[in-house]
Formats: structure tokens, sequence, C-alpha cells
């Protein structure tokens, strides 16, 4: 059968800028996947990142397990900065060189069904701030997903951050 | 990875359905990957799945589970089939992953990773054991095997070779 794995695209960041999009999505996938890793020129050790599907900052809610180290905590969310909730990502007090990672999967991305999202990210610094989330979100909008945009709220994404897009195929 | 990820299987429910089952997966791969979207005809219906049609007392499930408030674990051993969490109730809002690794030696038993998602219930990241060493050939998926999946749900299977 048809290796049906493929890299749709990435970027690279080689300067910062506040938004990462991938557009133009094809249609001729079943499912996407993301992998990102992902650091920020906020002036703290973390912040919330955001993720826009078709530009939309409109109905999304979330749920996500939170491990900080001492604890587990669950948590709710709506709407967070006009996106989907993905996780914290490292900002500039972090440990130097450290990079949050996040895996995301969206299935069947171009149904006329609500999308649900999976969504793994972890957050580490050498410090007593770091985090694991697993979060489950739902973007209750039956359009096809045409593109995805990562962004950062308060700053910048810091160069080096890196965003790979794949497709895969049920056939 | 990227060069062995291949479809086995797929099916889409036309209707309401209790039971999905692969069954002559080859032993060709390492790994397997399962990916479902969709949902159950009824409230607090957990995803659950059995292998080769076991349905003898021979599983275990450990759970870490998020409703929105609190995090919980719960364990199950000794049970007839192993669990990921609540599904969305008639709608095609959740999803959940499969992982099972190294599913066709003969020498181990097997394990399976479950990562379950509905949003407007809860999630939760699940390891199970089936307590036998054949390999996996084949895999029925249910709500509890108790009730149905949702019309339109969405089920494929993919291998996934290490060479």
């Amino acid at each position: 059968m048809a290796v049906t794995y493929k890299l749709i695209d990435k970027v690279i960041l080689s300067a910062n800028q506040a938004s990462v999009t991938f557009s133009s999505i094809p249609s001729t996938y079943t499912d996407l996947s993301i992998s990102a890793s992902i650091r920020t020129t906020q002036a703290n050790v973390y912040g919330s990142m955001k993720l826009q599907l078709n530009g939309s900052s409109l109905s999304y809610t979330s749920r996500e397990i939170t491990g900080d180290g001492a604890s587990a905590t669950s948590t709710s969310r709506t709407i967070v900065d006009n996106g989907l909730f993905t996780g914290n990502a490292d900002g500039a007090s972090a440990t130097t060189n450290t990079f949050s990672n996040a895996n995301i999967y969206i299935p069947n991305y171009l149904s006329s069904n609500n999308k649900s999202l999976s969504i793994d990210t972890v957050m580490e610094n050498n410090a007593t701030e770091a985090y694991a989330y697993m979060i489950t979100g739902l973007w209750s909008n039956t359009s096809a997903v045409t593109s995805v945009t990562f962004a950062w709220s308060a700053s910048n994404l810091l160069s080096g951050s890196s965003f790979y897009l794949y497709g895969i195929s049920k056939s | 990875m990227a060069a062995t990820y291949e479809p086995i299987a797929t099916q889409t429910l036309g209707s309401a359905t209790g039971s999905v089952t692969f069954s002559s997966i080859p032993s060709t791969y390492t790994d397997l990957i399962l990916i479902f979207n969709g949902g159950a005809d009824g409230s607090g219906i957990n995803i659950c799945a059995r292998f080769n049609s076991d349905t003898g007392t021979n599983y275990s499930t450990t759970r870490l589970m998020g409703n929105g408030t609190t995090a919980t674990s719960d364990r199950v051993t000794s049970g007839s089939m192993i669990y990921g969490t609540v599904l969305s109730n008639a709608t095609l809002n959740s999803n959940a992953i499969f992982q099972i690794n190294n599913y066709s030696n003969t020498t181990t038993y097997k394990t399976c990773l479950i990562r379950t998602n509905a949003t407007e219930v809860r999630l939760s990241a699940t390891v199970s054991l089936w307590r036998n060493t054949a390999a996996i050939s084949t895999i029925v998926l249910s709500p509890e095997f108790t009730g149905n999946f949702t019309s339109g749900s969405t089920f494929t299977l993919y291998g996934i070779k290490a060479a």
C-alpha cells in the first residue's frame, strides 16, 4: 500500500515573528498531525500558546490535564485569546536553549462535522515551573480545515522555533 | 516513521453499530496505530477494545483522566476488555488514538496506549495490558460491548514498520 504519512510543509523561524500559519492545506489527506518546537520572547518563564483553524477566533472549547511536578489538575476552557489553548510555551526567563514541544492531531479535518483535536504539550524548565499538558480540543465548526495558525499572544515566537505539518491518508 | 506508516483498513459507520472489528491484521508491521473519530449513543460510555476476540478476564487498565474540574486515576485488573474513557454522546465530537507496540511478537504480553479526547466530557491517557503472548491479529472496538457507536464514526488502522 501507499505510504501515507507525508510532510506537507515546515516552518523553521530564522527571525522572531508574531505567528506561523500553514495555509492552503491540501484536501488530499484524512488526518493532520503537527509537531512543533516553540520558545517565545515573552519576558516570563512561560505563557499560553493558542491555535486558530481557518483564522477563526470563535467556537473553541477544551479540557486539559496539567502536571506541574507536584500534582495533576484538570481545567476546562473556552476561547483563549481568540483561539484554542494548546499549552504553555517557554518564555525568555526559562532555561536557556529550552523549547516547548507540542504534538497536535486532527482527525477527519475535511469532514462536515465539528473538529476534535488531541494535543500533548510539554514546557520544560530547569527550575520550579515546568508543565506537561494533555488537552482535548473541539472546534464547533463544520468547515474543512484549510489553515492552521500558531501564535503567542503577548510577544513573538523565538527564532529557531519549528513547525512541521504532516498529512495522513487512509487510502 | 514517515516512510513506513501505511493504512491497513478503514471503516465508516453508516448506522449505529455495537462493535467494529479489524481482523486478519498482517504481522508484517512493528507497531499499530488506530484512529477513532466519532461518539457513542449514550452518556458515560467508555470506548473499549479486545484483542483476538478474547472475552476472558485477561486485561488490565490504568487511566489518568480529567473532566475539566479534577484529575483522577483509576485502575481495573482482571477485566474483560481494555478501557479508554467516555465518548461524546450521540455526536462525532470525540476521538481516540490507540498505539499498540510490538503487536506481532509471540514472546511478550501486549501493551496498549490510548489517548481519548471528548471535549464535552473528559479526556484520558490509558495504559493497558493483555496477558497473552499471541500476535494480535484481530481488534474489536466497542462502547463497553453494551452500547453503540454513533453513525458516522470512523475507524482507521495503520501499520508502522521499523525497517
